[in-house]
């Protein structure tokens, strides 16, 4: 039931991540070093942090809003409505799984 | 109520708005650009995070030399501003729902979405350009490489 509570969430949190996305992008047209200043500050244990939390947004946003179009257009999903919400919890939670030890080794792992 | 029950419920014509357009129209193209956006932004990004933030050496690889490298192949450049207008007109329609949905007067309405189309025009522009127009190998102004340009500049001047 609160389900669009975390799709509206996550939505607007890409949406002003992906303005300041482009804005940083943008610094390639400046120069090198400005680009490679501000990308460097990406790559510190905070920033790691929150790439982890956009990340989560994007799974989620994502495998919710697949479970809405087909809650929408296929009656069954609509008849299972309370598994296809554990589906997208499932997908979510091994996506996670799969990224979150590889993405800190990288930002924690100096490497 | 066994004659009610088999009678789909009564639903009131729309009334046209003031300027004569219908606002169902538009709205029913909204929903249907929503969901498919979604299905192929899902596919761009999912893509976008796995190269760029999960391959290679993950965020430490990214760098100026990085970018370069990408978008010297068409089929990135491409990519990326396919990405940039779906995601940019998605979540800005988006974000028109959720304003049509919170902002209650009138006034402060009009000017969030004035506010809105300014800044998501602005953004498709910038990055646009910016995919387009990108030189690896910038001069600064007596003409030597920059520093932090890729090492194949060196060969090509
Ligand atoms: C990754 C793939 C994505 C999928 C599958 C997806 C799917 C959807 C769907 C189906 C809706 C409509 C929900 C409804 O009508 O009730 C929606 C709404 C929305 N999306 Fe996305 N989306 C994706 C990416 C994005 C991105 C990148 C952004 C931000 C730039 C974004 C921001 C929003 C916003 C703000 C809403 C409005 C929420 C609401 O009205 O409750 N989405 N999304
Ligand atoms: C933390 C995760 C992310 C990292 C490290 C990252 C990194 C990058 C990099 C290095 C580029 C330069 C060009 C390229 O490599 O293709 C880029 C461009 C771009 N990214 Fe991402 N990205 C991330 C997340 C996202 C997300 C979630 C979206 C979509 C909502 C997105 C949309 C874009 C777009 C549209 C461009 C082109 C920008 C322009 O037109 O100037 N990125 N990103």
């Amino acid at each position: 039931m609160w389900m669009w509570v975390v799709h509206r969430t996550t939505g607007v949190a890409i949406f002003f991540f992906l303005v300041v996305h482009v804005l940083d992008t943008a610094l390639v047209r400046v120069s090198p070093e400005a680009y490679n200043d501000v990308i460097g500050t990406y790559k510190t244990p905070i920033y790691g942090i929150v790439e982890a939390g956009l990340v989560a947004a994007i799974a989620l946003h994502a495998f919710n809003g697949i479970r809405i179009i087909l809650v929408d257009t296929w009656p069954w999903a609509l008849k299972h409505q309370r598994l296809m919400v554990w589906i997208v919890w499932g997908l979510f939670a091994l996506l996670m799984i799969g990224f979150l030890p590889r993405h800190l080794s990288h930002v924690f792992g100096g490497a | 109520m066994t004659t009610a029950e088999s009678k789909a419920p009564e639903v009131e014509p729309l009334r046209p708005i003031r300027s004569g357009r219908s606002r169902n129209h538009a709205e029913q193209w909204s929903w249907l650009f929503m969901r498919g956006s979604g299905v192929l932004l899902l596919v761009l990004i999912f893509t976008h995070l796995f190269i760029n933030l999960f391959s290679g050496d993950g965020v430490n690889q990214i760098d100026f030399a990085f970018v370069a490298g990408k978008w010297a192949s068409p089929l990135w450049q491409i990519w990326d501003f396919v990405m940039l207008v779906l995601a940019m007109i998605h979540g800005g329609n988006g974000m028109r729902l959720l304003i049509n949905d919170y902002a209650r007067r009138t006034w402060m309405r009009k000017t969030l979405k004035t506010l809105l189309a300014v800044c998501v025009t602005t953004i498709v522009v910038l990055g646009s350009l910016v995919i387009f127009t990108f030189d690896p190998c910038p001069l600064d102004a007596s003409g030597d490489l920059l520093p932090g340009v890729p090492t194949f500049c060196e060969d090509v001047r």
